[in-house]
């Protein structure tokens, strides 16, 4: 580098050294640490004292019927996430758009907005209680004559709160981004259209709708970069043995190889959700390049 | 406006839905609070309690393990926000100058590090051998910077004037002054933003301190409370609690108690969340 340049910008430099020690610290290093899904980890030796051992352990996971199980679940419980999460704010936005009364507006924006701000741990002690076997769902069921569901150990059950859960806490805050870029349509593109004769649902899906279009794009973008975790902070805290055979994720599984101090595996594992989740970002981007046009995307 | 008939029936059904999912988004948190303060006679599925009582707060705030994870969690949460806020307006401000030699190099290293990470087992070596591992740091230095945060400051700063610093430097005023006295006050709600989005991350942290801390009076309250309801490691504190003030409560009312504890200070802070949150965000994420 230019020695002049350098000594010019050396103050904005020494402001960014922290932020540079940052990332090479905890996220360079352990990316280079990643070496070790390729080795034969023994404790003892330590990373780089371990053997080579190539794919071994990336064999060993695929030869582990449990992991193949893992894989199905994450990729289930993701698209039909990726589907719900991006849909039901888009309504709800669209609602809350057409509302007039702007105090009720603003109370129900407040109310959905609040589960974004708390942590799995707290809504799942919540919904653990809602939906369990004494729970108040469960006394409603039972004084109506019926018996007790067990909502939390049931596959289809737990697949279906998982989803509903997860929009509850979610739908809100996405809709509140969603009538930001609402909010910054021109009115007078509403006017001329009503003068041409298009109805309310008309200007909804002509107008709204095609102005959230690049919104909506970078939401999905962002999603799918999330579908190989697919909550791991929401399913780590509400799922339980009982239903491993449909709740059970990449995410909850590689914990609990770790927990086991299975490091190799669970790097190698690690390692296919990193690379895997990068490559369906870059791919999703790519296409919504292709075909919503150059602006669209994230980069 | 006059409105069709169809129009107006609409609106009607409209409001009517949209206040559904309102009682929706209600419920869950009301219902916990009815519990935390009823008798066990008096815990039922509607939201009017019949007996109330305070005991479960009494039994609660009386043990130490949960007064000592409060303040974990309160100090990690002060101590993490004010470093991060500091760090990360000192990355942003060094960014946003565009004709900073390899910006475009180390911006894409900073996000290329959103897309892909070292995951678990290398991050946790890294950690053990700082040994961070049973350290109140690892609260700290591990979540130090956001990636988010940071872009969203470099871009508000990017929209500040290059004149500004001109004419900082012309006074004589080195790089530190001006992102002190100059950007930051003139940046206020978004650095209030990547405070509340700080502070909120470390209020709810729980993962960090379940895979690094053994040290249970360095536990944070999150973790206690997943221990306490997903461990079911409730009767090992509390049990013995409720036979000795042979209160009539039961251990969902002290779980729903410490829920409403941990809630809390998210409520408390709620207002202000609402002031800044969506308005730093759209101020900051705007595209280059």
């Amino acid at each position: 580098m230019n020695i002049k340049l350098f000594k010019k910008y050396r103050g904005a430099y020494l402001l960014l050294l922290p932020a540079i020690l940052f990332f090479i610290i905890f996220s360079y290093i352990p990316m280079s640490g990643l070496v070790i899904a390729f080795k034969d980890f023994r404790l003892g030796l330590g990373i780089i004292g371990s053997p080579w051992c190539g794919l071994e352990n990336f064999q060993v996971l695929f030869e582990n019927a449990n992991f193949i199980r893992v894989i199905r679940n994450t990729l289930v419980i993701s698209f039909l996430k990726l589907f719900f999460v991006l849909v039901v704010p888009i309504i709800l936005a669209l609602m809350l758009n057409e509302v007039r009364l702007s105090a009720f507006k603003k109370g129900i924006q407040t109310l959905t907005f609040i589960p974004h701000f708390i942590s799995w741990v707290i809504l799942s002690g919540i919904f653990l209680m809602l939906f369990g076997i004494d729970g108040p769902l469960n006394k409603l069921i039972v004084s109506s004559g019926g018996d007790p569901i067990g909502f939390m150990t049931s596959d289809v059950w737990f697949i279906t709160i998982i989803i509903a859960t997860g929009v509850w806490q979610t739908a809100g805050y996405t809709a509140v981004i969603y009538l930001a870029a609402i909010s910054g349509i021109n009115p007078n593109l509403y006017d001329a259209a009503s003068v041409d004769g298009a109805n309310r649902w008309q200007q909804t899906w002509y107008i709204t709708l095609k102005a959230l279009q690049p919104t909506i794009i970078i939401m999905f973008i962002l999603s799918v970069g999330g579908v190989l975790n697919s909550g791991f902070d929401q399913i780590f805290n509400m799922y339980n043995p009982q239903v491993y055979d449909v709740g059970d994720i990449l995410g909850t599984w590689l914990i609990r190889r770790f927990e086991v101090l299975d490091f190799a595996g669970a790097a190698a594992g690690g390692l296919l959700q990193s690379v895997l989740g990068m490559f369906l970002v870059c791919l999703t981007n790519s296409l919504s390049k292709r075909f919503a046009g150059k602006e669209s995307g994230l980069w | 406006m006059k409105y069709t008939k169809g129009e107006k029936l609409f609106n009607i059904f409209n409001i009517l839905i949209l206040s559904i999912v309102g009682l929706i988004m209600l419920y869950p948190l009301l219902y916990i609070f009815i519990v935390s303060i009823s008798t066990m006679a008096g815990a039922g599925a509607g939201l009017i309690p019949k007996e109330i009582t305070f005991s479960a707060y009494r039994i609660v705030l009386g043990s130490k393990e949960l007064l000592t994870a409060l303040g974990v969690s309160l100090l990690r949460t002060v101590v993490g926000t004010s470093i991060t806020v500091v760090v990360t307006a000192m990355c942003a401000y060094a960014l946003s100058i565009k004709k900073l030699p390899h910006r475009n190099a180390i911006m894409f290293l900073i996000v290329f590090t959103m897309l892909f990470s070292g995951g678990i087992v290398p991050t946790y070596m890294v950690v053990k051998g700082l040994g961070l591992i049973d350290s109140f740091f690892v609260y700290i230095f591990p979540m130090l910077l956001d990636v988010f945060c940071i872009l969203i400051l470099k871009n508000y700063f990017e929209q500040i004037p290059e004149s500004i610093i001109d004419s900082g430097y012309l006074d004589g005023a080195g790089d530190f002054n001006i992102l002190f006295r100059l950007y930051i006050p003139l940046s206020k709600p978004v650095v209030a933003t990547v405070a509340l989005i700080t502070a909120l991350g470390h209020w709810n942290s729980w993962f960090d301190s379940m895979i690094y801390i053994n040290n249970p009076d360095l536990k944070v309250l999150q973790l206690f409370l997943r221990e306490m309801i997903v461990e079911s490691n409730f009767f090992y504190h509390y049990s013995n609690a409720i036979m000795v003030n042979s209160e009539n409560i039961s251990s969902e009312t002290i779980k729903a108690a410490i829920v409403v504890i941990t809630i809390l200070p998210i409520f408390i802070a709620y207002p202000f969340v609402q002031k800044y949150f969506v308005k730093g965000i759209m101020l900051g994420s705007t595209k280059e």
